[in-house]
């Protein structure tokens, strides 16, 4: 009766949402008999998910303020029930995500899995590691440690080296000549809002391309 | 779940379908508990506040007038302190009798001062007054003055602040 009822309620959703099309499309594809390499792309995508779930998490305690950002991250550490995991998981995910996102553009490479059709993958694949790397020197500052202010000096006046233009992407970055409260709110507002948006949209385009194009075979002698 | 095979043993695609629904469940427990923790924690945190607090020798005071004591007390609230400061009235009665009085209005929560002139506690925000021990005598206060437990101990008096 109840597996009836399950049913029905399936069928009737099935009806109107298509829900094995998206399964038969998304999950119940061909894929040719290929390694454990191909497997770093959903690990990329597993990260990032984690990395936005805990992400998410964190700003319910974090406040982005210079008076505040260290307090509020020791609070989340010491005071709040499973602080310390969300944190840790959010810290060593951001690591490990770099690792396996180039670790996953390297496979790629090396299997020239970027030629045609696939060079737009390939590109949004760019656009990906760019960002992921700007997620991580962005969330760096957050914490508001000696560590992060210095990392986010160095990182900036880098940037400053830049011919010409320098000085003015420098100033652009700090939000001023200093780091202050205003590259503290800056970064994370990149952090947690601009750069996310991008690797969501970049994350669409990639997957859409990997679903349409099916995985590439890997290369033989002949080629 | 619809059979495709129809041999009585589990089919291979229904087994994968109950491990990873299975594998599924854990994977979501363990991420999903520590999650409501994390959540809900701040609220299982009940802070109270349970203290003696000194106000001096019982000697230092006068008798028939009252004198204000005013201390400071900091709350950790996260990440935030906050500091409240706190005024009471010690009143020592001539028959030895003793009263403790909060300095703050039972209306809405201005601090009362003492006048001599008068011979009562004024109100600066809707001119209410309040009689030596405690009692409204003019204006909207629904309550006497707040009174403190205290106790006197080796020649101090020491009240009873309590909270939560
Ligand atoms: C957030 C980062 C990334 C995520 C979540 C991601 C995800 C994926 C996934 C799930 C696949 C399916 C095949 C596989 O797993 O190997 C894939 C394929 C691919 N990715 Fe990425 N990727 C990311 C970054 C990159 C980068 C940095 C590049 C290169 C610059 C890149 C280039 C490609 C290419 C060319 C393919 C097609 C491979 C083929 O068809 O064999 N991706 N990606
Ligand atoms: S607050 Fe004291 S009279 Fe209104």
């Amino acid at each position: 009766m109840s597996g009836n009822t399950a049913e029905k309620i399936f069928a009737w959703l099935e009806e109107r949402l298509g829900l094995e099309a998206i399964y038969a499309t998304v999950l119940d594809r061909k894929v040719p008999k290929v390694n454990w390499w191909f497997t770093l792309g959903s690990a990329s995508l597993f990260l990032a998910v984690m990395q936005g779930l805990t992400g998410v998490f964190l700003t319910m305690y974090y406040v982005p303020s210079p008076d505040k950002a260290y307090d509020s991250i020791q609070y989340i550490m010491n005071g709040v029930a499973f602080g310390w995991l969300i944190r840790g998981i959010h810290h060593w995910g951001a690591s490990l995500m770099v690792i396996v996102v180039f670790i996953h553009m390297l496979r790629t490479f090396f299997y020239g899995a970027y030629k045609y059709p696939r060079e737009i993958t390939w590109l949004t694949g760019v656009f990906l590691l760019l960002f992921t790397l700007g997620m991580g020197f962005t969330g760096y500052l957050l914490p508001w440690n000696q560590r992060a202010f210095w990392a986010t000096t160095v990182g900036t006046e880098i940037v400053g080296t830049v011919p010409f233009i320098g000085d003015f992407l420098l100033k652009a970055l700090r939000g001023g000549t200093d780091i202050s409260a205003v590259t503290l709110a800056r970064f994370f507002s990149a952090h947690i809002w601009i750069l996310p948006a991008g690797v969501v949209l970049m994350i669409s385009v990639h997957m859409y391309l990997i679903i349409r194009l099916g995985i590439s075979n890997i290369p033989s002698d002949e080629e | 779940m619809t059979k495709k095979t129809s041999s009585p043993n589990l089919s291979r695609r229904d087994f994968s379908k109950i491990v990873m629904a299975f594998l599924g469940s854990i994977m979501g427990a363990i991420v999903g508990i520590p999650i409501i923790g994390y959540i809900i924690s701040p609220a299982l945190k009940t802070q109270t506040v349970d203290e003696w607090v000194s106000l001096g020798a019982l000697d230092g005071y006068p008798i028939g007038t009252p004198k204000l004591f005013s201390f400071t007390r900091t709350k950790v609230n996260g990440w935030e302190r906050t500091t409240n400061s706190f005024g009471v009235f010690v009143l020592r009665k001539s028959g030895g009798e003793l009263k403790v009085l909060s300095n703050v209005c039972t209306h809405l929560s201005c601090r009362v001062k003492w006048s001599d002139e008068d011979s009562a506690y004024l109100c600066p925000c809707h001119d209410a007054q309040f009689a030596i021990d405690g009692e409204v005598i003019y204006g909207p206060p629904p309550h006497p003055m707040y009174e403190y437990e205290f106790k006197v101990e080796e020649g101090n008096i020491l009240i009873h602040l309590t909270e939560g």
